[in-house]
């Protein structure tokens, strides 16, 4: 390429000063205010402290939010994971033509494109205590009274959680399966490889950066999420953003920065965590 | 017989997955599909099945400003909100993705910038900005602070498709324009770009569709005028009738019309080049 330096970094600077800008300058400001003093009707006093991770790290409501939100996370990344790789190779491996492996990859991405919140929101009808699957289930004669544990539940979260993000696991599966070469699964086979073989020695380290991709897109939606938690569990189930909430309320910004910062960090553990099995960068650029 | 394999009687497992298959559409698009329904409902329908009646009823009461807020001021911010957030994506992340193609010194610094972007909660930037512009003694607006929250998500969703599209693009193309004595912009405007064109559109698809439908990056950083998202939560917390799903079937047509115009001239571009490889 005879493209010189310059011109590459005249290329990349409105992507790096917008960065800086709205993404790198606003978490350091949290980090900071996350040490400055939070006082009554005044609001923050820019002076040093440590009170607010105090606060933060000794409330047992706020340990019990964390281990919910973990909870939630574990359930729906084994969810999405499951059903995101094996849709993934339904879609690659045994839709023999090509077109109408795309369309049917469209059918799975189109509710991505639309809003998030009334996709939520449109499990009510069915989940309510007079909805659909409650009229179906009493007409049925399985059941004869509406099974209250549908809507406003932990089961409830999970389900809109899968719902929502399934769609985060296939995409980045989908896209690394696609890139596997045939020849080297009639190979395996040649070699002796049973199916289940393939799928587990072959197919499942081939597309380990998909699925790593995937995953730190589900835990970092699911543990980031305020509003499908809200609406969902009917707020008998919580997060680690209620707490973060409920300071805002109060325009208590450095505890709930202080919080924030915290969630960051087990988010950035998870991600790093996961993004150590695989060089994402090279996989991705390559 | 295996996995792979493009010939021969199917496998068990592909009835299997079929099945998986169509149980998930089904679980993506049902309820989706009930709430289009429900929005149909007669004067006297209420938020769950049975159907009573049929009327417009509740799409009319959306836009009466009594009952359910300022849907179309909502409306008329989001949309161009959503337009200049998709073209700045398009040309902040195609040129980024193109100086990518090559290791440079902070290359890495930028794209683990993006990357946090892409991982930290919408909430936490949410916070970050608003205090930002506090800070800096800006007043939090939908055209600029929530802008820059737009930004922040669609700008690395965008770079990572960049490098999926950019990844697939073959060098040999653009050493053959330059071995005929093509400039840089020529082989970037008469090359590249419209060999990468469907790409683009994907980018632009994502740009508008992740600004349109944003709502933790927009919650804080709106400012007092919000966007449509903000006012379909407010909603879903004080309207309690079908005027909610009117509104969900209404943002739903917009999208999916956005959709099919993007998939449409995706497909047109496609089928085009067939055609012409044909002719040649």
């Amino acid at each position: 390429m005879k493209l010189g330096n310059v011109s590459r970094y005249l290329q990349i600077a409105p992507l790096a000063v917008l960065l800086m800008a709205f993404v790198v300058a606003p978490l350091t400001l949290v980090l900071v205010v996350s040490f400055y003093q939070y006082q009554h009707l005044i609001g923050i006093v820019p002076d040093f402290t440590l009170v607010n991770y105090f606060d933060v790290l000794t409330n047992l409501v706020n340990w019990k939010l964390y281990l919910s939100t973990l909870k939630f996370t574990v359930f729906t990344l084994a969810i999405t994971l499951v059903l995101g790789f094996w849709i993934a190779y339904f879609l690659v491996f045994h839709v023999r033509n090509i077109l109408i492996a795309i369309a049917l990859f469209l059918v799975c991405t189109v509710p991505f494109w639309t809003s998030n919140i009334i996709r939520m929101i449109s499990w009510k009808p069915l989940l309510g205590k007079y909805g659909l699957i409650n009229q179906g289930l009493m007409s049925a004669g399985a059941v004869d009274e509406p099974v209250e544990w549908l809507l406003f539940s932990d089961f409830a979260v999970i389900v809109s959680y899968v719902h929502l993000y399934t769609l985060f696991m296939i995409v980045p599966i989908f896209n690394s399966m696609a890139r596997i070469d045939k020849s080297l699964l009639e190979a395996a086979v040649n070699g002796g490889a049973t199916r289940w073989g393939v799928v587990w020695n072959v197919i499942l380290p081939l597309c380990k950066s998909g699925i790593a991709l995937g995953s730190v897109f589900v835990v970092t939606l699911v543990m980031g999420d305020f509003f499908v938690v809200t609406v969902m569990s009917g707020g008998l189930s919580g997060s680690v953003t209620f707490g973060i909430f409920n300071d805002l309320k109060f325009l208590n910004y450095p505890r709930a920065s202080a919080n924030a910062v915290v969630l960051v960090i087990i988010v950035l553990i998870f991600a790093a965590g996961i993004m150590r099995l695989v060089d994402v960068r090279k996989e991705l650029t390559r | 017989m295996t996995a792979g394999t493009s010939h021969g009687p199917r496998p068990y497992t592909f009835y299997l997955l079929a099945g998986l298959f169509c149980l998930f559409v089904l679980f993506l698009y049902g309820p989706m599909i009930s709430i289009y329904i429900l929005s149909f409902q007669g004067p006297t329908g209420g938020l769950v099945f049975p159907l009573k009646g049929m009327s417009l009823e509740w799409f009319k009461a959306l836009f009466g400003q009594a009952r359910t807020g300022d849907i179309g001021g909502a409306f008329s911010r989001s949309l161009p909100l959503a337009l200049v957030t998709m073209a700045a994506t398009v040309v902040i992340s195609v040129a980024a993705g193109l100086a990518f193609r090559k290791q440079f010194a902070g290359s890495s610094v930028v794209f683990y910038m993006a990357l946090i972007g892409l991982i930290v909660p919408g909430l936490v930037l949410s916070i970050g900005i608003l205090v930002t512009f506090k800070f800096l003694g800006l007043r939090a607006t939908w055209w600029g602070s929530a802008f820059g929250a737009h930004l922040s998500w669609t700008l690395p969703f965008g770079l990572l498709i960049m490098f999926a599209v950019l990844s697939r693009l073959n060098p040999e193309y653009e050493e053959a324009a330059r071995d005929l004595g093509a400039s840089n912009w020529q082989v970037l405007s008469q090359v590249v770009i419209p060999i990468v064109f469907p790409g683009i559109i994907a980018v632009a698809l994502f740009g508008f569709t992740l600004s349109y439908d944003e709502f933790p990056r927009s919650w804080l950083t709106v400012g007092p005028r919000n966007t449509l998202p903000i006012e379909i939560w407010t909603m879903t917390t004080n309207v309690t009738s079908p005027a909610l799903y009117a509104l969900g079937t209404v943002t739903t047509i917009i999208s999916f019309t956005v959709i099919a115009v993007a998939l449409g001239s995706i497909a047109y571009i496609q089928r085009r080049r067939r055609q012409i490889g044909r002719l040649r």
